[in-house]
């Protein structure tokens, strides 16, 4: 493989730009927004360099590596520090720099009046810097420092506007469900290490295929469980709502474009595991199909926006969970609807922070109606989005969800047709939620002071949103024509194994599709478009609204199996600790006292008892002699 | 004569030496009985020298006379030197080391 000193400067320049920001203080708030963009903007500009240059070769000497270090070496047990750009990276590495820097842009006139900017931008850069390094490790350890780095950035970005107790404590609910996710990985880095002796991708890789199907099972499955933690899966989803407390561009890059995507690029990578463990791909398909209901049932039921949003968050993964699940026909198409994704949502996200900056950090859309005449270019470009995410062909989303939809269909027998339907399904309710977005936010009347109305945004905000726009209309178009994506990623992948028999024509599905889309997006439209909108939400509703409301029950569930049996044993535990641990030392001590009171009496000060007692002593010694040798 | 009763006669003295530490109060009193306890063990010992027909325990009989002067040299001062700063011989007087 061909060795490039250069790749380091990815990751060393965001590092460079966090540190020097956190560590400058205050002397750096003038400057500090524009040093930490800058430093974002040139990784994705040596990202785009290195891209170039892969072009240039031929499939098999695209992958280019650097060893930094020699980290750990005991024994027979060796890591190095090193880094792997290969055609899976690269794409990751052009969305994290590309959007993370536009990103950037929009928060500087996004956070303008917060006196914290600076350390904002600081996290901003460590999370870019974590970011990259995750897909550039070249071993599950190297990416596990990554994955850790990811989910500190989160955990600041989340908790940034800590004086309120409310979003400090969905950090700590974030770091915590992704330390649950973490535990799995560590432990699947574990086992690969006793069973195959190494944790680089290429040693495992090769380790694989000589491997008990026990072993493989298991790191898949801790595998998985990694992913559901940091891609927001079932059953680790709670935290992503919870999750919008973080200011909306943190939203837009960490837990809808990049972070939450780590879990699919940690299945993508580990492909040589789950396709040898089926027990574990079908696991992986199970939960990815249960998220994309999950998440699409609770986004139909929220009000608000933000929280609408990272519920299609959590679905639309699950569609690429799903595409994971599916063996090698499926991971490009996870990794095209991963980049379509992260064009359209943070488009969508970007436009939702607009929305809020408009109206003065309104965030109920039911306190909106009417905004596309007082902000018509951030109408336009979540527009775009929202017909990008529905799939309206030509739009992104059509090339990359209708692939997916597609894929699962042929997957054979009543698995297929199961997880197809499951698919379409979601589709259908993806447009349910998105239209409601749109008509409750864009559409209608406006149900605020129109004395005061909503303004648009700086030009700064809106260039971003405008530049993500354009990838939501063409992404889709570039990344699929002449299954462009496919092939770019083919090496990594046993690819085109084919799949399964082609029950339906691929046109049939794509008009069933569309069909479900119109159906969905119709039935909004029906319930939503035509009255007037409450301005508060409506209390009369049936059980299953009350349930989507409370999202599906996922903290009751919690708090009531995890959060309370825990405290429980908690309580217990602090209890033993008092009564056996310390009633131990205490009692020892308290005996000590008493015998020492007790015998203290004897100790007359009169030299006639002492005597006495000696002489007694002395006859009794005698008399145990004289019995003893009787 | 048997030899035993030398014994006989030395378990005499020392238990009513032994009795006469414990029961008495006057240091100078007790003092002598412990004397008297010391001579008993001599009186042991010489008698088992002439039972063994070797010269150990009239040996080790020096040896308690040579102790013996010692602790009556320190036994009396001490007991004077009380005397002398509580006007009382009494040994349980003596019983401030209690606490």
């Amino acid at each position: 493989m061909l060795v490039n000193n250069g790749l380091v400067y990815l990751i060393a320049l965001p590092l460079f730009g966090s540190a020097l920001l956190l560590l400058a203080g205050r002397r750096a708030d003038k400057w500090g927004h524009l040093f930490a963009t800058a430093m974002s903007a040139m990784s994705f500009v040596l990202g785009a360099v290195q891209f170039y240059e892969m072009l240039g070769r031929d499939a098999e000497n695209r992958a280019v590596t650097q060893k930094l270090f020699t980290w750990i070496s005991v024994g027979s047990f060796n890591v190095d520090a090193g880094l792997l750009l290969d055609q899976l990276s690269i794409c990751f590495v052009l969305l994290i720099t590309g959007v993370g820097t536009l990103i950037h842009i929009y928060s500087i006139a996004y956070m303008d009046h917060d006196k914290d900017r600076r350390r904002f931008f600081a996290y901003l850069n460590l999370f870019i810097a974590a970011m990259l390094l995750l897909v550039m490790g070249d071993s599950y350890l190297n990416l596990y420092v990554g994955w850790e780095g990811v989910g500190l950035a989160s955990y600041l970005l989340i908790g940034f506007w800590n004086q309120k107790p409310a979003y400090a404590t969905a950090s700590k609910k974030a770091f915590i469900a992704n330390r649950v996710g973490d535990m799995g990985l560590s432990f699947a880095i574990m086992i690969a290490f006793a069973t195959m002796g190494t944790v680089s991708f290429k040693g495992v890789k090769e380790a694989a295929e000589g491997s008990s199907q026990g072993a493989l099972t298991a790191i898949g499955l801790m595998l998985l469980l990694a992913a559901t933690g940091k891609s927001a899966q079932f059953p680790l989803q709670a935290w992503l709502g919870d999750a919008m407390a973080g200011p909306t561009p943190v939203s837009a890059l960490i837990h809808a474009a990049t972070m939450v995507t780590a879990g699919v690029y940690l299945i993508t990578r580990s492909n040589f595991i789950f396709d040898a463990a089926p027990t574990a791909q079908l696991l992986v398909v199970i939960v990815g199909a249960i998220t994309l209901l999950f998440g699409a049932i609770i986004g139909t039921a929220k009000d608000d926006i933000k929280k609408a949003l990272a519920a299609s968050t959590m679905s639309q993964i699950g569609y690429m969970v799903l595409a994971t699940g599916l063996g090698p026909v499926g991971y490009a198409f996870a990794i095209m609807h991963l980049l379509t994704h992260g064009f359209f949502k943070a488009g969508m996200f970007l436009g939702a922070g607009s929305v809020m900056h408009g109206t003065g950090d309104e965030v109920n859309m039911r306190k909106f109606g009417g905004i596309r005449h007082f902000m018509p270019i951030t109408f336009a470009t979540f527009g775009l989005g929202y017909l990008a995410i529905l799939g309206v062909p030509p739009f992104a989303g059509f090339y990359s969800k209708d692939k997916i939809i597609e894929t699962a269909f042929y997957s054979g027998g009543i698995k297929g047709i199961l997880i197809g339907s499951i698919a379409l399904f979601g589709a259908a309710l993806t447009a349910f939620y998105m239209t409601r977005v749109m008509i409750l936010t864009f559409a209608g009347t406006p149900r605020y002071d129109i004395n005061n109305p909503p303004h648009e945004s700086s030009f700064l905000m809106l260039l971003p949103m405008g530049i993500l726009a354009i990838g939501s209309v063409a992404s889709g178009f570039l990344l699929a024509r002449g299954e462009a994506l496919v092939h770019w990623l083919e090496p990594l992948f046993h690819a085109h194994e084919g799949h399964g028999p082609e029950i339906l024509p691929p046109v049939v599905i794509s008009l069933m599709a569309l069909g479900v889309v119109i159906i969905g997006a119709s039935f909004a439209w029906f319930k939503y478009g035509r009255g007037p909108i409450a301005d508060t939400a409506p209390t009369n509703v049936s059980i299953f609204t009350r349930i989507a409301r409370r999202d599906l029950l996922q903290d009751d569930f919690n708090e009531s199996v995890f959060m309370r049996p825990g405290q429980a044993l908690t309580r217990l535990l602090v209890k033993t600790d008092d009564v056996v641990v310390d009633g131990a030392v205490r009692g020892v001590a308290s005996a000590t006292l008493g015998s020492g009171a007790a015998l203290r009496t004897s100790q007359t000060g009169f030299v006639r008892s002492y005597a006495a007692l000696i002489v007694i002593g002395a006859i009794a010694l005698i008399a145990a002699i004289w019995a003893v040798t009787l | 004569m048997n030899p035993t009763n030398y014994l006989y006669i030395s378990a005499l003295l020392f238990t009513i030496g032994a009795i006469g530490v414990v029961v008495r109060r006057n240091a100078i009193v007790v003092f002598m009985c412990i004397e008297l306890m010391l001579n008993a063990a001599n009186l042991s010992f010489v008698t088992f020298a002439r039972m063994n027909g070797n010269l150990d325990g009239q040996v080790v009989a020096f040896f308690t006379m040579v102790v013996a002067a010692c602790e009556v040299v320190v036994g009396l001062a001490i007991i004077v030197t009380i005397y002398r700063s509580r006007r009382s011989a009494s040994v349980d007087d003596a019983s401030l080391l209690r606490r």
